[in-house]
């Protein structure tokens, strides 16, 4: 690539590959473009034109800081691509393109730079939904921490779904779809200061496809989906309940939670119930209907250890409690501050 | 977790919660206050007060650092922060605690003060060695567990002869407040059968201390660790004493604590820190002998000296209730203020917020049982 004045093994990112010209222009070619490799894309136009078909859409944006940008079990840009799929996902829709904006630190490596954006391409690929418009932005040194990434996401919901946050009623079971805390504690082991030996690995995984099935098995039974990211499951769980005007009680023994994390979890201070999830949701379901949801989510690889934790009930205060594995009862509040921050 | 689940386990706090229930008397009631913030917290978060029959009700004590900081001493630490060739280096649990005029740590920052947030006394030694044109004073603060590690910080500075590193020191001692809540109680303060010991604390200083404690104004403790399952048990063996009419010093948490402590440890704060004649705290007063101050021989490395700190009594707000709450003679749910002005996100009062203080705990983990209030 250096003969094209464009080193991606040593080179850096410097002004010019965000000034508009023409190394800007090779950037995107040699990059980005071959990278992601779809013909909306191809088509070089500022923007992506595709036929939707009718029906019902769904549209949802997120902004991806995480430090560090590359963490036991992903990176800036698979989780760039998984955390805008989930969010479109937890409408019960199928997602189908994604839009990119980067802002790129001066100095960057571009190697990194390239890592990260094979990587996004590998996560859009498997997940089946392209990158098929972007942007790209350079800012002076200091001014950013080597890079951010905002996705834009679209998708169509099925005829007839209406999931909603605020459709949570007395005597709904609710579902997690596995273990809790991997990805904030995959992040922490990785941060400076925060320095210990672990095989723990994020979770961040796109959702759409053990929605699909979930849907496909007990749509009509469904009442919301949300993944518990930034303030984990407790924050979560508050929020529905806020939204819905219920409470909920949870128990402690019925959470998924993996040894290891739990470890570190002890030894940092951190309450595994508050840490950031990346491939994980939550469903409020019909109670009757909960352990065939149930069954349908554990025949999908991402949710072997689902399982019911809880049920909303009556309170006009919407708070959230759990029955302790001692044997006592506790609320669930929200996070005050951060607890730590830039997981994601 | 081998030798953590052990100490959560729920069948096991069944059968100490069924011998409580049992051997405690129906007919009288049972005043018990957890000194430390670590066990209040270990109550609340666990649920403990649901395994406890009626009449055995656990008080609040003053154990929490951040807690029983006095406002002053947060205004002269913010004074300290705002010299421009200071850096103030502090846990981040003492960022939000109100001090005057409401302003905090955190609004100090907020306004271009050099603060910056540390885990250990080590990594305030690191800035003032990676930054010499820097004054780096570290905040210090806590009781006897967290003692030795400043006066070892200490004498690392002296040895590698950092003549820009300072500590603002805030130790406070155990033994100390004990008396001042006994002696309190005395003059129509808190009734108390017994006290759940300090568990870090007592690692450190032994169970000795409590002795003449619990011969003078005969009450018993029992030091205990911080698992759920330590506190329960202790509280079970408290209701024995209360039951045989006893007062004895008794150490559930065996497993880390001797009758004589760490005496290295000991050694450590001895040669570095010596008693402050007096010392404020929030909620108490003014309690003699509960401070620690440094040494002449090491006068090199004290803020108050090297900065001319001084003292200057600032009052809690009025309406603040974290006085009472911290002598054992408030609930937080007494206080107008809680819940209301005074939440985690909006602290008006310092029980609000550590982790560790009477008042975030019960918020965080407890208010679902409190009536619901009419909102103001």
């Amino acid at each position: 690539m250096a003969a094209a004045g464009f080193d991606l093994k040593d080179g850096r990112v410097d002004l010019s590959h965000g000034s508009g010209g023409r190394a800007m222009s090779r950037l995107i070619d040699a990059l980005f473009r071959r990278a992601f490799d779809n013909k909306l894309l191809d088509q070089g136009n500022d923007q992506a034109v595709f036929d939707v078909g009718g029906g019902r859409m769904v549209m949802a944006t997120d902004g991806f800081v995480v430090s560090p940008l590359f963490f036991p079990g992903g990176d800036i840009g698979s989780l760039a691509v998984h955390g805008t799929i989930n969010d479109i996902a937890m409408a019960g829709a199928r997602p189908l393109y994604l839009s990119a904006g980067f802002i790129l630190e001066e100095g960057l490596p571009l190697a990194d730079l390239k890592r990260i954006v094979d990587s996004m391409a590998g996560a859009a690929r498997d997940a089946g939904v392209p990158v098929v418009t972007g942007d790209t932005k350079v800012v002076e040194k200091g001014k950013a921490d080597g890079l951010f990434i905002t996705t834009t996401g679209v998708g169509t919901v099925p005829d007839g779904l209406e999931l909603s946050g605020d459709k949570a009623r007395p005597g709904d079971a609710i579902l997690l779809s596995g273990t809790i805390g991997d990805h904030g504690v995959a992040v922490m082991s990785k941060r400076e200061n925060l320095t210990f030996e672990t095989e723990i690995v994020s979770d961040s995984a796109a959702l759409h496809g053990l929605v699909a099935d979930m849907v496909a098995a007990a749509g009509d039974a469904i009442r919301c989906l949300r993944d518990p990211t930034r303030g984990g499951l407790a924050a979560t769980l508050n929020e529905l309940a806020a939204q819905s005007g219920v409470g909920m009680r949870i128990e402690e023994t019925a959470l998924p939670l993996r040894g290891q994390v739990a470890a570190a979890c002890e030894l940092l201070g951190l309450d595994p119930l508050f840490v950031a999830n990346e491939g994980k949701l939550i469903a409020i379901a019909a109670p009757d209907r909960a352990q065939h949801l149930l069954a349908a989510m554990r025949a999908h690889p991402l949710g072997v250890d689902a399982a019911v934790i809880g049920e909303v009930i009556e309170d006009s205060r919407n708070l959230v409690r759990m029955e302790t594995a001692f044997g006592g009862e506790r609320l669930i509040d929200w996070l005050s501050g951060e607890q730590l921050p830039r997981i994601c | 977790m081998k030798y953590i689940d052990e100490f959560r386990d729920g069948r096991a706090a069944r059968r100490v919660a069924e011998k409580i229930a049992a051997e405690a008397d129906p007919g009288r009631r049972y005043h018990f206050m957890e000194f430390c913030g670590g066990h209040t917290h270990a109550i609340s978060r666990y649920g403990i007060l649901d395994l406890l029959p009626k009449g055995v009700e656990m008080i609040h004590g003053p154990g929490c650092p951040v807690c029983v900081l006095p406002a002053g001493q947060i205004d002269s630490a913010i004074r300290l922060a705002e010299r421009p060739d200071v850096t103030l280096c502090t846990y981040a649990d003492l960022m939000r605690v109100p001090a005057s005029n409401r302003t905090s740590l955190m609004t100090a920052k907020a306004a271009g003060a050099d603060i910056r947030m540390v885990y250990s006394t080590l990594d305030a030694l690191a800035i003032a060695e990676a930054e010499p044109d820097r004054q780096v004073v570290f905040f210090a603060i806590g009781f006897e567990t967290t003692t030795p590690p400043t006066a070892l910080a200490i004498k690392a500075a002296r040895a590698k002869g950092l003549g820009n590193f300072s500590v603002f020191c805030n130790h406070v001692l155990t033994p100390a407040a004990i008396t001042a809540i006994l002696d309190a109680q005395e003059d129509g303060g808190v009734r108390l059968e017994g006290f759940v010991g300090p568990a870090h604390v007592s690692t450190v200083i032994g169970t000795r201390p409590y002795e003449p404690i619990a011969a003078k104004y005969r009450k018993p403790v029992v030091v205990a660790g911080f698992e759920p399952l330590d506190v329960i048990q202790a509280i079970l063996m408290l209701v024995r004493q209360a039951n045989d009419s006893r007062a004895e010093v008794e150490n559930e948490y065996s497993r880390a604590v001797t009758r004589d402590g760490n005496r290295l440890a000991q050694a450590q704060t001895e040669e570095v820190f010596v008693l402050r004649d007096t010392f404020e705290w929030r909620g108490l007063g003014e309690i003699p002998n509960s401070a620690l101050k440094l040494r002449d021989a090491f006068a090199a490395f004290d803020a108050e000296t090297r900065f001319g700190v001084d003292y200057r009594p600032a009052p809690d707000n009025p309406a603040c209730e974290c006085g009472p709450v911290l002598r054992g003679v408030k609930k937080p749910t007494d206080c107008k203020l809680f819940g209301t002005a005074c939440t985690p996100e909006t602290p008006m009062g310092s029980c609000m917020v550590s982790s560790e203080g009477a008042c975030a705990a019960h918020w965080t983990y407890g208010r679902f049982r409190d009536a619901p209030r009419k909102s103001a």
